[in-house]
């Protein structure tokens, strides 16, 4: 019950203090609109192409809302010496990130239901079934995250966080099948796709979306689960290493 | 409330980073109740070894027990009983001090309305009530400290890790948070404390450990500490000019007290007997040595701290003109 109240709280101070920020909000809404106005003027198609659309914009959503954010507002703690604090207090390294994490997986999780709600006063989309992209919405927003975690416990300064991150999502975007099929990309570069979560996430999404997945989908859910705790582990090895030196 | 186990039992601890070897195999235990000091200057060891017994380092080797918990092998095995005030203030800038309270207390599992009557009776007694809904972002440093102090104790620890609480902020604010670090003392709060400060420590301290360069130099109550010069006689002398035989020829005089010759030209020197001060300075002019000021001195912790350490107590002083001045 104790570490609850702790973990409860460590929640709702980050969600206040960054989260629900003005600025993210807006940010969370305008970013979706931007990405979609951006392919439909490029692709010169109409709005019955936002199903299509559908599966990166929400991707990208996720991936823009939460890694970048987690890895700023860590290294920032971890900055003016706050972070210590949760180092200090009396709950396990396990329940510490989790707290730390959960603002940022629901805001990624939040961000993606933005296109789709907005697409669906547009124009009719069909999910094959809600549960499972919901679930794929949040393991996406889980990795991600993570992902931020992991970059946090690699940098010291905020602005590395901003840049490291970038490395990341930019390849992420071309190499996860977002917006180009992953069977258009050179044959050399293609394991790399394989070994970024996104993909299978993306491609959980266009099966449920568009009935287009080129992998089962049992399998990606198991792969991005894999993903998850492996990127979880690897942050808590080297969060004890470098912060408890 | 005072007794007599042990609530911090050090033994053999040491740490590295890279090529400084900053703690170096110091072993020290601390009473229930007590008030405990780390007096060291700049350097010294005492935020490692603070941080080693916290949790936020790993030893390299040693063992540390608090209110009867090992925690050599997991580090978080006491922290629910310990509260640390860092060196620096370490509270979220964009929370009010309300809310910063509130939220340190909320991680030692306390309930809502327990940690807000908690928080409301701190900022009463560190006297900022009235900046309590203002963000900790605009306080003032002397402010800034307060609040930390506080928010190392909502919880109640039972034994409190100060790390120098008073290093930096103004002379009133510095004497506020002794009154209050000396009523946690009474309350019976077990307290580990450093300073660089020695009339602070004198001031506040039940035992003191002199740190130097990562090892203890010396353990003991001030009482003690002083009592090796007591009924001795001390005699401080500064002069003009330099006679490159002043050490052999005043030696070979006086040869019923023992003499140390500092580098800035002056010595000081200690004898069984009352000194009498006029055949010293007579036999010095006849040397062609101008005495500028001959004064008997009372041995205070600092002229301990300076004979057991070899330091001159001016690295200490240097330390605070840094640390006053300048962030
Ligand atoms: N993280 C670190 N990396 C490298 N050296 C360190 C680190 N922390 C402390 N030191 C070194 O260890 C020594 C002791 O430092 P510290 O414990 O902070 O001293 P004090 O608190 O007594 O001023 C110093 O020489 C300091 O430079
Ligand atoms: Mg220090």
């Amino acid at each position: 019950m104790k570490k609850w109240i702790a973990f409860w709280n460590i929640l709702l101070k980050d969600m206040r203090t960054y989260y629900l920020k003005p600025p993210n909000i807006s940010w969370g809404i305008i970013f979706p609109l931007a990405w979609t106005g951006m392919f439909l003027i490029r692709s010169g198609t109409g709005l019955d192409s936002i199903p299509a659309l559908l599966p990166g914009l929400m991707a990208i959503s996720i991936l823009f809302g939460t890694t970048s954010m987690l890895a700023v507002t860590v290294t920032f703690e971890k900055k003016n010496n706050s972070f210590d604090r949760l180092l200090l207090a009396p709950i396990s390294f396990d329940l510490l990130m989790l707290a730390k994490t959960s603002g940022a997986i629901f805001f990624g999780i939040v961000n993606a239901m933005i296109p789709i709600l907005l697409a669906s006063f547009i124009t009719d989309i069909s999910v094959s079934s809600w549960p499972l992209l919901i679930l794929a919405v949040f393991l996406i927003a889980v990795v991600s995250t993570f992902l931020g975690l992991l970059i946090a416990v690699a940098v010291s300064e905020v602005f590395e966080a901003q840049t490291f991150s970038n490395f990341f999502r930019f390849p992420m975007i071309f190499l996860c099948g977002l917006f180009l099929p992953i069977s258009k990309l050179p044959i050399f570069i293609r394991p790399i796709s394989y070994v970024l979560p996104l993909t299978y996430g993306v491609d959980i999404m266009k099966g449920l979306v568009k009935g287009e997945n080129f992998m089962p989908i049992p399998i990606s859910f198991a792969a991005l689960t894999a993903f998850c705790i492996l990127i979880f582990g690897l942050s808590k090895h080297f969060i004890k290493k470098r912060w408890i030196s | 409330m005072q007794k007599d186990n042990e609530d911090i039992i050090v033994k053999n601890l040491s740490k590295s980073f890279l090529d400084v070897k900053a703690v170096k195999d110091i072993s020290f235990e601390v009473k229930a109740g007590e008030l405990f000091g780390f007096l060291g200057p700049n350097g010294a060891g005492k935020t490692t070894t603070i941080k080693m017994m916290t949790g936020l380092a790993r030893p390299d080797f040693g063992s540390i027990i608090t209110a009867g918990i090992d925690c050599s092998k997991n580090p978080k095995a006491a922290q629910h009983l310990i509260g640390i005030v860092p060196d620096e203030s370490n509270l979220y800038p964009e929370l009010t001090g309300f809310e910063n309270l509130c939220f340190c207390a909320s991680l030692y599992g306390i309930g809502k309305a327990e940690r807000e009557q908690e928080a409301r009776k701190l900022l009463d007694a560190f006297d900022l009530k009235d900046a309590a809904n203002r963000k900790f972002a605009g306080y003032s440093k002397g402010m800034k400290r307060k609040l930390t102090i506080a928010a190392g104790i909502i919880h109640k620890p039972r034994v409190l890790f100060l790390d120098e609480p008073t290093t930096g902020i103004d002379v009133a604010s510095a004497r506020a948070l002794r009154i209050m670090i000396e009523e946690l003392h009474k309350q019976g709060t077990t307290i580990l404390l450093t300073t660089h400060y020695i009339e602070e420590a004198q001031r506040l301290c039940d035992r003191i450990a002199f740190i130097v360069s990562g090892k203890i130099v010396a353990v003991d109550s001030v009482q003690n500490l002083l009592k090796h010069d007591e009924g001795k006689y001390f005699l401080h002398v500064t002069h003009k000019g330099k006679n490159p035989d002043i050490a052999e020829k005043l030696t070979a005089r006086f040869d019923n007290m023992t003499f140390s010759f500092m580098k800035d030209s002056s010595f000081r020197l200690e004898s069984q007997e009352p000194i009498n001060i006029t055949p010293i300075v007579m036999f010095l002019e006849g040397l062609g040595i101008d005495v500028m000021e001959a004064k008997r001195i009372i041995p205070s912790l600092e002229d301990v701290f300076v004979r057991i350490t070899g330091l001159e107590a001016g690295i200490m002083r240097k330390d605070k003109e840094k640390q006053g001045g300048g962030k």
